[in-house]
């Protein structure tokens, strides 16, 4: 076990430092010059000069490259050209936003999806489970932004029920921020419920074909609970993967629906920064996103040893 | 069932309450609060060291002045200055400041603050966006402590309007260097909060020296998705959307009795750029081809939904030295080709048309694009971030032509610059604004400023498409905002809501 966990961390650690040069580069090849954007058109070149200097932009590639990555290793991530503020109190403050959202989604989506799974994978080729494959095809089908729009038209804007978009604060009590998130978080779970619920009746209908599943109907197990005690555990390795890579889409692929929300989460930081060239806050919150990435995949690899005995002393 | 009753007299009493509560609230007073909806959000709150519009869209007039401010009506009237006085020769102004300001520090506003203002913004290590302003002051001289004289290097018509610019605001040496998390002016609202990437708020100023404002609290909020605008405004979760970013839901709005949509100008003339410098651009008679080739009112009506007025030269209608030059750039296809022909491009030619993201310039884009086609010129669109045009266009002049919308009030100076991105040299042009700049009689000064419409006009140095308009969107209970847009502001010292 102690040899898995050092193996997967050291691929942890130069993961990261690749991404690292590759983000840095790439981001610095992109055209556009951040002090002529924050100057606008009728600055001097004087001023340019003077701006630039103040930025550190007058520095070389490489020493940059290793300022900002000494930087991050003692937890500073340097200052947003634009806003002016530490990127990491920025980063903090979005994370505020970004993680609840994501966790709610995943949170719905998993309460829809596993049920509705098992459902379908037990009363496979029956109705219930063509009506089950049936919604999952409209929910993978349905683009999440669309989604969302008719959720505001109808919840915000006819009903009065939500306001339209923005968040209110967890100052203002934990219900009313969840209430502010609840219908983001519908809008992005149902599109990953209805992948997640097509894993898990496949997966769960891959097991249940098996020899053990057999073995345990012919000690006279029923079929609800031969699934709960030896099917689902061994269907839970694909559903696993799916989960991991959905959280890291969701913390970073809000984009569109934070846009259409209006809410201030990461994501919209990145679109933002982007459009402005705060390059500083581009590197710093990708990389950050990059580390999540990683860390949920080493997670979900510890997270597969444990459902799964075999891999612990397998590498 | 003693119990029971007392437990049902209990909800009667709260549902009582509760009703006189909700009653109350009707019968108050007047709202004092605003939720002001923009579509960016300004990256910090220093106007003195960024261009971004956002940035004096809060806190002009509302947080910081400058010595003289822009009205309504684009007039320059006094603010921090309640008077000032001209030299014989026009080359020192002396300014009298407003007793009793101070700003929302306590710290006193004096005639310092003006020199150090004034003198940081024009000094060497300024990044100040349009330093070009104080190009022509010589020094800074306190006098008293509310007066102030500004000697100029040469005569100057342009020193009071260049002074109301949110770029030439009064600053306190103490505090300027957090002005942009936290910023310290002497205007009628202080600032309050920053919520980033989705609100600024501000508060009344209780000791502000002038005409106190009505209301007690300005919250800005950012929506950029322009169907998450509609929604919000829909909704009532902004008030105002001083800057409506669909002008396709505007009629919907118009039809609403809850809302009240605010037509007006802004300073922004919104041209196809032409690179005077690069073949066969750089030949008068194929920029006169492109004029007459644009069919201006299929623009309007197709990338602006109608809203915006035509222009024939690079000057706003509203302003009163304003002509109407519109005739020499008719929509005449015939003429463009036989003018392409006088060229020698009888077969046309190819050039690129470099578009930035405003809706304006792709949606209009797309339409001059086939305008062009009609006539034999073929375009190849590229669409730009705005950071990629200032790089490639702006900068880089590697373009044939480009849609822009140029929002700085009275830039027509901007063609008396050969380095500019257009390229547009022409010496009488450049020698009538050099006259002009040093010109301080108002009739003299509309006489100048009317020829160099028709000059630019005749030498069609770009396309004129239309004055861009402010459509905007209200609450129909709110009074007070500005309807047109003399510089990009929202000015809420004397806004209100009606009973």
């Amino acid at each position: 076990m102690l040899h898995y966990l050092i193996k997967r961390l050291t691929s942890l650690v130069l993961t990261l430092l690749v991404a690292s040069v590759v983000l840095f580069v790439t981001i610095e090849i992109v055209p556009g010059d951040p002090a002529s954007f924050m100057l606008g058109i009728n600055a001097q070149a004087e001023t340019l000069e003077a701006l630039r200097t103040e930025l550190g932009l007058d520095k070389s590639k490489p020493q940059r490259y290793w300022q900002w990555l000494t930087g991050m290793l003692q937890g500073d991530f340097g200052k947003s050209y634009t806003y002016k503020t530490p990127v990491a109190a920025m980063i903090g403050e979005r994370m505020w936003i970004s993680l609840p959202l994501t966790l709610f989604a995943l949170l719905i989506s998993t309460l829809i999806a596993f049920p509705a799974g098992i459902y379908a994978a037990s009363r496979r080729g029956r109705i219930g489970d063509a009506a089950v494959t049936g919604m999952t095809q409209l929910g993978v089908a349905i683009p999440n932004f669309w989604f969302a729009m008719l959720l505001v038209s109808f919840f915000a804007i006819k009903l009065g029920w939500f306001s339209s978009g923005g968040f209110i604060g967890w100052d203002q009590g934990l219900l009313v921020g969840l209430k502010s998130l609840l219908l983001p978080a519908i809008a992005l779970a149902l599109p990953q419920a209805a992948i997640l619920t097509r894993v898990t009746r496949s997966s769960l209908l891959d097991v249940l074909s098996e020899d053990y599943m057999r073995t345990a109907r012919a000690k006279g197990m029923s079929k609800r609970s031969a699934i709960w005690r030896h099917g689902l555990r061994n269907a839970m390795i694909p559903v696993l993967t799916i989960l991991g890579l959905q959280f890291s889409f969701l913390l970073a692929g809000a984009i569109i629906i934070e846009k259409v929300f209006y809410l201030p989460g990461l994501g919209l930081l990145v679109f933002q920064s982007i459009a402005q060239r705060d390059l500083i806050v581009v590197e710093s919150v990708v990389m950050l996103l990059v580390f999540a990435v990683v860390l949920v995949t080493f997670l979900v690899d510890l997270a597969y040893a444990w459902v799964d005995p075999r891999l612990r002393t397998r590498s | 069932m003693k119990r029971h009753s007392r437990g049902l007299r209990i909800s009667a009493v709260l549902v009582l309450a509760f009703a006189s509560v909700m009653t109350m609230g009707n019968a108050q007073a007047a709202r004092t609060d605003i939720t002001v909806g923009m579509q960016l959000e300004p990256p910090n709150l220093d106007p003195t060291g960024a261009a971004a519009a956002a940035i004096d869209e809060v806190v002009y007039a509302n947080v910081f002045e400058g010595l003289t401010r822009f009205g309504s009506n684009g007039s320059v009237n006094p603010a921090l200055a309640s008077e000032w006085s001209v030299s014989d020769d026009g080359k020192t102004y002396t300014f009298t400041l407003q007793e009793g300001v101070k700003f929302h520090d306590g710290a006193d506003f004096t005639a310092e603050d003006v020199k150090f203002s004034l003198d940081r913004a024009r000094g060497e290590t300024s990044t100040n966006a349009q330093k070009q302003l104080f190009a022509n002051i010589d020094s800074v001289n306190v006098i008293d402590d509310h007066t102030v004289e500004i000697a100029l290097v040469a005569r100057d018509g342009n020193l009071l309007f260049n002074l109301a610019w949110g770029d030439a605001i009064m600053v306190d040496e103490a505090t300027i260097d957090d002005a942009a998390i936290m910023p310290v002016g002497t205007g009628p609202f202080t600032f309050a909060n920053w919520v980033q990437g989705d609100k600024i708020e501000l508060a009344k100023n209780p000791n502000y020296w002038g005409v106190p404002a009505k209301l007690d609290k300005v919250v800005f909020k950012f929506i950029s998705d322009p169907t998450a605008a509609f929604a919000a405004t829909m909704s009532g979760d902004v008030d105002t959307f001083p800057v409506f970013p669909a002008p396709e839901n505007l009629a919907q709005f118009d039809a609403d009795p809850r809302f009240s949509v605010l037509l007006g100008s802004t300073e922004g003339e919104t041209i196809l750029s032409i690179n005077n410098q690069l073949a066969p651009l750089d030949d008068v008679r194929v920029r006169k081809a492109i004029a007459h080739a644009i069919d201006r009112s299929a623009i309007i009506d197709g990338a602006m939904f109608g809203y915006g007025t035509p222009i024939g030269s690079h000057f706003a209608p509203h302003n009163p030295a304003y002509i109407d030059l519109t005739a020499n750039s008719q929509f005449d296809p015939a003429l463009s080709k036989k003018l392409l022909a006088e060229a020698g491009l009888a077969d046309g030619f190819t050039t690129t048309l470099k578009l930035p993201p405003p809706s304006y310039a792709r949606r209009g884009g797309e339409i001059i694009a086939a305008q062009l086609r009609e006539v034999g010129i073929n375009v190849e669109i590229s669409n730009l971030e705005w950071a990629q045009w200032l790089e490639q266009v702006f900068r880089g002049k590697d373009y044939g032509l480009t849609i822009v919308s140029h929002t700085e009030p009275m830039d027509i100076n901007i063609y008396a610059k050969p380095s500019y991105y257009f390229q547009y040299d022409n010496m009488s042009f450049q020698a009538l604004m050099a006259a002009f700049n040093t010109q301080t009689d108002p009739a003299r000064r509309t006489v100048m400023l009317q020829q160099a419409q028709t000059i630019i006009s005749e030498d069609y140095v770009n396309g004129f498409l239309f004055q861009l308009a402010k459509t905007g969107v209200a609450n129909a209970k709110i009074k007070g905002l500005w309807k047109n847009s003399p510089t990009q502001a929202n000015d809420m010292t004397g806004v209100y809501w009606e009973d």
